[in-house]
This record gives structure tokens, sequence and C-alpha cells, in this order.
């Protein structure tokens, strides 16, 4: 009972930054998947410098830990005068982070379509940037929404290192309140039950889309 | 009168290969030609030099007077390659549909796309075409679920909806099941009879025999002959034709 009354109680203010988690973790996806989808594409089909380019860009995001990222875009950046606020610089280093993950995702689904109706496009006389949107991207939402949902699911998780930074995401709340009430145990469970709740609720939905997107006949009916 | 399609000592090279070898040939608007010959010929490769999905080294290709390329002169003119491309269809041997349209989707979105036609319109025009390859009352199902004659009908219909001055025909039955290979033909006969011009790379002799105005006969990137159909399969015709032809007729009964 009294556990209740403590849940009750704290609420308000958890869900509060649970809506900061939420809505960074929203903005920090977007800008992963425009950049990720771009590094993808550059890795898929440009040559030369932008490909290069590409490359690093994954190699460097990829081989970094997100920590160190998100310490150089808030602390390293304002020590050489650039000040971003807790909420950009999560935004910018999650989403930056995120996004060469995403790129490989990307790509696999890519390199997934037959080239044949590339070919059969580009025959129609449409060129490469209309073959990219009217043929490539349809396809690659198709393809990658079930390994995606995965770095989704990671980066709701991940947007916890914010709190490092004192962006009032849903762990620092929780951190906050329990230092007031020193009731560390049930906070820190109520607020993973807050993370598992939206990782369900956000997996239920990822997977009715994949199933409304599905095209008849194609995709992954399983024979085993 | 100039001819509709002009191509002119092509030559191509694959490592270090040469499969084209000073290919020239006209067609005259609503010709059917059929290329056939042994395999590795090259076949395939100088149907994509046409409309250069493949690069030859030399050559030069005039279709309907418009420069498509033109490797005689130092500096090529600028071409609009798309504007060309959507001027010239193209059926390929694995229907190369898209697979998350439907039927109606495949046909009509080179007509938004590429001629900017307005959706409505376009319905309208790719519902013709649909329909002339008799697959009405499929227009709303999806490739995946279609068998490979009715995917080669729509591939036909995609190219069709364009308006193309000539159809390029990349072995439009070879990936077919026997029985299927029968309805593709059908369209193609008719459409030859209707008066579209097609340059067809097939290894159906029957359908070369009594649909194709002039045969090419391609063999080691050279043309072996290019000649009427009764003149090919008469006896005057070198033994490296006959042998082939014989070859090929006791494979896919061409009679």
């Amino acid at each position: 009972m009294e556990f209740i009354q403590l849940f009750i109680d704290s609420l308000p203010r958890l869900l509060q930054g649970l809506g900061n988690t939420i809505v960074l973790t929203a903005l920090a996806v977007a800008l992963g998947i425009i950049v990720g989808l771009a590094v993808a594409l550059a890795k898929a089909y440009a040559k030369g410098p932008l490909r290069i380019l590409a490359s690093a860009y994954s190699a460097l995001f990829r081989g970094t830990p997100l920590l160190t990222q998100l310490f150089i875009v808030y602390f390293g950046l304002s020590s050489i005068g650039i000040v971003l606020s807790p909420f950009t610089a999560a935004i910018l280093a999650i989403g930056l982070n995120s996004a060469a993950f995403q790129a490989e995702y990307f790509l696999g689904s890519i390199l997934a379509i037959q080239p044949g109706q590339i070919t059969g496009a580009i025959a129609l006389g449409m060129g490469r940037l209309k073959t990219i949107r009217c043929i490539v991207i349809p396809q690659v939402i198709r393809l990658v929404i079930p390994s995606w949902s995965n770095e989704l699911i990671c980066l709701l998780k991940y947007s916890s290192l914010a709190y490092l930074i004192q962006f009032p995401e849903l762990l620092f709340q929780t951190r906050l309140m329990a230092s007031k009430n020193f009731r560390m145990f049930e906070m820190f469970i109520i607020a993973g039950v807050l993370y598992l709740s939206v990782v369900l609720i956000v997996s239920h939905f990822l997977r009715k889309l994949e199933k409304r997107l599905r095209i008849p006949g194609l995709g992954t009916e399983s024979t085993f | 009168m100039e001819p509709l399609l002009k191509v002119e000592n092509i030559e191509k090279t694959y490592d270090g290969k040469k499969v084209l070898n000073g290919i020239s040939f006209e067609m005259e608007k609503g010709n059917t030609k059929v290329i056939i010959g042994p395999s590795g010929t090259g076949k395939s490769t100088l149907l994509r030099c046409v409309n250069r999905l493949s690069e030859p080294e030399m050559g030069k290709v005039i279709l309907d007077g418009q420069v498509v390329l033109d490797k005689t002169v130092e500096k090529e003119p600028r071409i609009d390659l798309n504007a060309i491309r959507s001027q010239v269809g193209m059926v390929f041997q694995n229907f190369n549909l898209f697979t998350h349209l439907s039927v109606l989707g495949n046909v009509t979105l080179g007509l938004t796309q590429v001629k900017g036609m307005k959706r409505k319109d376009a319905v309208e025009r790719a519902m013709i075409e649909i329909d002339r390859v008799g697959l009405a009352d499929k227009k709303d199902a999806y490739p995946a679920l279609l068998s490979g004659g009715q995917q080669q009908r729509v591939s036909i219909a995609r190219a069709l909806a364009m308006d193309p001055k000539v159809i390029l025909f990349d072995e439009p039955t070879s990936a077919l099941d026997p029985e299927l290979i029968g309805e593709v033909l059908q369209v193609m006969i008719k459409l030859a009879k209707e008066g579209m011009t097609m340059l067809c790379v097939t290894h159906e002799i029957g359908f070369a025999r009594s649909v194709a105005d002039e045969i090419i006969f391609l063999d080691e990137g050279k043309v072996l002959a290019h000649e009427p159909p009764e003149q090919l399969f008469s006896n005057n015709s070198s033994a490296r034709i006959r042998t082939f032809l014989k070859k090929i007729s006791e494979l896919y009964g061409g009679e």
C-alpha cells in the first residue's frame, strides 16, 4: 500500500521526466534517420570522396563511446565558445551517434533490393534521384522496420545518458526525488517500470506498422 | 526515309574481351527485328547499348533524329539521357517489376514521375495498356502474387504506357515456365502486327520466323547475317548458322 502511495505521489514528477525522455528520443531518432539514410545511400551508391566521408563517419561514431561523444558536444564545444543547452547537446550527440548505427541497418536493406528494379527504373528514364525516392526508399522502409525497431528501443534507453549533462529526463527526475525521500530502491524500480512500459508500447506499434506496410506475397513469412 | 533507329559501329569490351566488335544496323518505324545467336555473343549487351544501360567504347546511336550516343567525336554533345530512355521501352528477362507497387502502380509510375502526367490521366492511360495485355482484373495485385507470364505482361504494359518509339525485349520468355511462354509471345505478336517497332533478343525461333521482318545473327561480337527469316532459314545460310538453328530448333521446337 505504501509503495502504491509512493508511486502515485511521485508520478507527476516522473511523468514530466518521461515526457522529456520521449521528446529527446523522438528528435534524436529523427535526426538519426535523416543523417543515417544519407550515410547509407552514400555508402551504397556514391563514389569517391562522398563514399569515404560516409565510411569515416560510421567508423568514428560507432567506434567511440556515446558518453564520450555527448561530453565532447556539451563540455568540449562550450570550452571553445559554442555553448549548447543540455537538450540541444543531447539531441545532437545521441542523434548523430544513432545515425551511424541506423546507416548500417539502412545499408543492409538497400543492398537487399533486387538490382533489376533499379535497372527497370533507370530504363524508364527516372534518373538516380527519382529512383532512390520512388523505388529504393519505400522498399527500404519496409525491409528495415524489424531491425530498426531495435535501434529505437536502444535509443530510448540510452537517452538516460543525458542525465549526466543535467538534462531533466526520467532518470534525472528519479534520482532527484530519491535523494529527497531516500527511497532509492523503490524509486529506481518505478523508473525501470516506466521505461519498460514505453518500450512495450513502442514495440507493439512498430509491429503493427510493419504488418500494415507489408506487401502481399513479399516478406518474411516463416516456413520454418 | 530516315530510319527510326540507327546503330553504327558499336564496340564494347568486357574484361579485355571484345563482346561487340563493330555492330551496325538500322530499323524502320514499325519494324520487328530479332537478334539471335549463341550465348555469350553480346546480344543482351547490344540491346543495352541502345539505351545506354551499357556504355560502349565506340559507336553511334541515333533515335528518331536524336543523338543517343556518339563516341565518334572528341566531345559528346549534351544528351538528356532520361528523356531518351523514356522513349525507349525495355522488357527484361526477369521482369524487373517494382515489388512494392501494384500492377497499376508499376504502370503509372513512369507516367507520373517521368512524363509528369496527372494521377488521374496516368491511371486512365495505364488501364488501356493493362487491358491490352489482358490483366485488367489484376490491376490491384502485387507482382509477387502473379505468375511469371502475368508479370512479364505487366512489364510490357509498363513499357507500352510510355508511348515508346521502340521497345527492346531482352529474352522476355527465357525465365518463364514453358506453359507460360505462349501468353507473352501472343502479346508480342499482337504488338508487332499493330505496328510497334520492336527489337527482340530471343531464342523463340517460331516467333522470329513468323513475326520478324529481319533477323540479325550475332556471333562472337559480329553480325554474321542480317536478313529476312525466309532467307536465313533457307539452305543458303552458312554452316555456322545452320548448325545453331538446328540446335535451337531441337531445344525450343521451332518446327
